[in-house]
């Protein structure tokens, strides 16, 4: 920590101690990430299975493969596992954890060991509902509507409601940790609006994080009592209300979808600035209509509840608000499109996939604005059409970005380079799979084939083998990354410091970052400077040597200068 | 234990001084706090949502409450709420003694609050008033009176849950002051303690006429 370490010898923070148990005890947020980063793999094809099962079954129109039953389970535990143990931790908890520091210019996050903490409930969560599987499955759906799940069914309902309220806390304490950091703990400089907009991303879906898990917490532990004991405010015979349920599972559950998307619109923001080499368009506007979308987020949920016996003018109201919260979502994919515009722009494949966020996200959004008008809702409610609007913002947007974060940053992650034509490859492959599996999906939704049965009439079998078929591709792609990624560890070119040549503090130091992150605290004196030369083009003190690659020797950018002065530690 | 060494807290490797990590831990108590007003929300607006569907079997089931217990643990945990206040004080102004009996104080009037409670729940379970456990109500309000004695289990459960938690950690804290672990230089865990607990204080605010004077108006 002390400026006067000799910077040659100060290893990297995979190269310290390798015993398990040095990582199973670490405070290091980067390695901290490293831990989510392997469980949300195994959740990602654990969901990823039942995906396939449920796709393999629809091929024909009888569900030749699976019972009623069986197929009930397929995609409650697709969802399960895909909400809350891939989507909701996926960006924050190892890109967020991994880079939040280093993008102010932190040495750790707030509270290191609560993050440890944070991870084994993570894990122990996982584990709740990776028993419930084993015991047999749960057939409620991911949504855990009473009556159903607290008086008829039959099946794991308390494992895998425990296990979501476990993994709740992480989710809690995460958006808690990652808060007071961003307050607290910003370098020199890192004024709130040099921040970089993926810190703003993180920073909005941790507000969601904190103020609405407690809620999904309490309601699922309101279930599991009223299903222990037999007695509980859900139960309509006891004079309970089944659609109280409802408003308290979505006033979490819609804000969720925000805490999905807004790391990734963030991530894809830092991306677009890098291979388009110019300042994002609008960053006051980005930040704006982050938290625009977080506290709006809010307000929105009865839209989940037009056919549910919500009042009238409950539904006008929740309509009106979810058309509000279009707007912030619009300015957004504006100012993306506009950051094109005159750029330099290449195409690497994080680029390939931020891109495909943009498309994607877009469609997924607009086809959500037709949902939320309740005229167009009724007939399609509970259709397909529902399914892709989703899969379009969550796997089209979210996964998409995630991806393209983690090809972004994998070489400051591993300090290796991945095959580039392999990564386009992959990045191009599953644009396209994706689209074949979820565009049919619209049309059968519009058609009027239901969700959640696991047969059909005959005449929506062309598409439905479509999408199959595209399932398979979309599988293809998301294998492809696992199998290149692992091959750079070991074969993979040394990356240097900064191979997109990007601004942003992760890149100023090395790649992988020294334990302590940053030798000497940096200093900020512009967010996004890709008008100058990158500030790391030579050694600056606080970097120290490269392992190879990076450009030679040259003057500093840092430290110099009068660093502007202001709110940046509060 | 030096109590010397013990007098300036020490600063964590992600911290650059003692101020930026009070900073911190004080937001992040306070999110805490903020976390939890959701988690009693929740009961707080089924409460709410239960009282409009059965305006009448709540009432009538209110007045099965122990108005008198529940009076005097209200103003039970007022007292220690304002005691660990004076004791954050006395530490402040280096009175250590008086802050760790002060913090003791509280730790005790909290535990009188669980007493109470505990000779509520006992009357409740021979008037047969537990749901799940043994229910036995007659007459129409009788479902009413059972969802209200649900939420009543589940509320005031909750908030005993966090009562205890505070009796152990201002317990312990008592005895770290007695030791001479916090100065004036050095007392953020014991304001973050306090906070929690006027949390504590405030929610019972809300339970106290919610759950015991709501059916006796009138």
């Amino acid at each position: 920590m002390s400026a006067a370490d000799p910077v040659m010898a100060v290893p990297n923070f995979l190269d310290r101690d390798y015993r398990l148990r040095a990582w199973l005890t670490t405070h290091d947020h980067k390695r901290i990430a490293i831990l989510y980063a392997l469980g949300i793999t195994f959740f990602f094809f654990l969901g990823g299975a039942a995906a396939t099962l449920i796709r393999l079954n629809l091929i024909t129109p009888d569900g030749a493969l699976l019972k009623a039953q069986t197929y009930n389970k397929a995609f409650t535990f697709h969802g399960v596992v895909m909400v809350w143990f891939f989507l909701i931790p996926s960006i924050p908890t190892t890109l967020g954890n991994f880079l939040l520091p280093l993008m102010i210019g932190a040495r750790d996050v707030a509270f290191p060991r609560l993050n440890l903490a944070s991870w084994y409930l993570y894990m122990g969560g996982g584990l709740f509902t990776i028993a419930a599987l084993v015991a047999g499955g749960v057939d409620t759906g991911w949504t855990f509507y009473t009556p159903f799940s607290t008086m008829f069914s039959n099946t794991n309902v308390f494992l895998v409601v425990a296990g979501v309220f476990i993994t709740g806390f992480s989710s809690i304490l995460t958006g808690l940790n990652f808060i007071v950091t961003v307050h607290s703990l910003r370098t020199r400089g890192m004024s709130w609006f040099r921040l970089p907009l993926f810190v703003w991303g993180i920073y909005a879906t941790s507000l969601v994080m904190v103020l609405a898990t407690p809620v999904l917490a309490m309601t699922l532990a309101l279930i599991a009592l009223e299903r222990g004991l037999g007695v509980g405010v859900f139960d309509p015979s006891l004079g309970g209300d089944p659609l109280l349920f409802q408003h308290l599972f979505w006033f979490y559950s819609h804000p969720a979808v925000y805490i999905m998307i807004l790391p990734a619109m963030g991530l894809v923001s830092e991306i677009i600035a890098c291979f388009v080499r110019r300042r994002v368009f609008g960053y006051r506007f980005m930040t704006y209509s982050m938290l625009a979308i977080a506290v709006i987020g809010f307000l929105v949920w009865g839209h989940h509840m037009f056919v549910s016996g919500q009042s009238l003018y409950a539904s006008m109201v929740f309509s009106i608000l979810s058309f509000v919260v279009a707007v912030p979502s619009a300015i957004k994919v504006f100012n993306w499109t506009a950051t094109l515009r005159k750029g330099d722009i290449t195409l690497e494949a994080p680029m390939l996939y931020a891109l495909g966020f943009v498309g994607l996200f877009m469609l997924g959004g607009l086809t959500g604005l037709m949902l939320a008008a309740p005229a167009l809702d009724m007939p399609l409610t509970d259709t397909y059409f529902v399914v892709a609007h989703f899969h379009y913002v969550m796997v089209g947007g979210s996964v998409m970005a995630y991806l393209g974060g983690i090809h972004y940053w994998w070489p400051k992650i591993t300090g290796r380079l991945y095959s580039e034509s392999w990564a386009r490859f992959a990045a191009i492959l599953m644009f396209f799979g994706f689209n074949l599996t979820f565009f049919p999906q619209y049309i059968l939704g519009y058609e009027g084939m239901p969700r959640r049965y696991y047969s059909y009439l005959p005449q929506f079998q062309v598409l439905n083998v479509l999408s199959s078929a595209g399932a398979s591709v979309l599988a293809v792609a998301y294998l492809l990354p696992i199998l290149y990624l692992l091959w750079s560890l070991r074969y993979g070119e040394r990356a240097g410091n900064n191979p997109w040549n990007a601004r942003g503090l992760e890149w100023q130091t090395r790649s992988p970052p020294p334990k302590e992150n940053f030798l000497e605290p940096p200093v900020v004196q512009e967010a996004y400077a890709y008008d100058q030369a990158a500030p790391n083009a030579g050694a600056p003190p606080n970097i120290g040597t490269q392992v190879s690659g990076g450009g030679p020797g040259g003057g500093t950018a840092s430290g110099g200068g009068a660093a502007p002065t202001g709110e940046s530690l509060q | 234990m030096n109590a010397e060494v013990l007098q300036a807290p020490a600063v964590e490797e992600q911290f650059d001084d003692p101020t930026q990590q009070r900073e911190a831990a004080t937001l992040g108590m306070w999110l805490f706090l903020a976390t939890e007003i959701l988690f009693f929300g929740v009961l707080f607006a089924s409460y709410t949502v239960c009282r409009v569907l059965h305006s009448e079997g709540f009432a009538v089931a209110s007045r099965r409450t122990d108005m008198l217990l529940g009076s005097i643990e209200t103003a039970v945990l007022l007292v220690s709420s304002s005691l660990i206040a004076l004791g954050v004080r006395a530490v402040r102004m280096n009175e250590r003694r008086l802050a760790s009996w002060l913090f003791a104080g509280t730790s005790a009037l909290g535990i009188s609050f669980l007493v109470m409670h505990g000779f509520e729940y006992h009357k409740e379970y021979e008037e047969h008033l537990v749901p799940g456990l043994d229910f036995a109500q007659s007459g129409a309000n009788a479902p009413a009176i059972e969802l209200f004695f649900c939420l009543y289990y589940f509320i005031t459960g909750f908030h005993s849950l966090h009562v205890f938690i505070g009796v152990v950690v201002i317990g312990v804290l008592a005895i770290r002051i007695a030791r001479g672990a916090f100065g004036p230089r050095h007392h953020t865990t014991l304001e973050l303690a306090a906070l929690y607990w006027h949390l504590v204080d405030i929610v019972w605010i809300f339970v106290y006429p919610a759950i015991y004077l709501i059916g006796r108006a009138g």
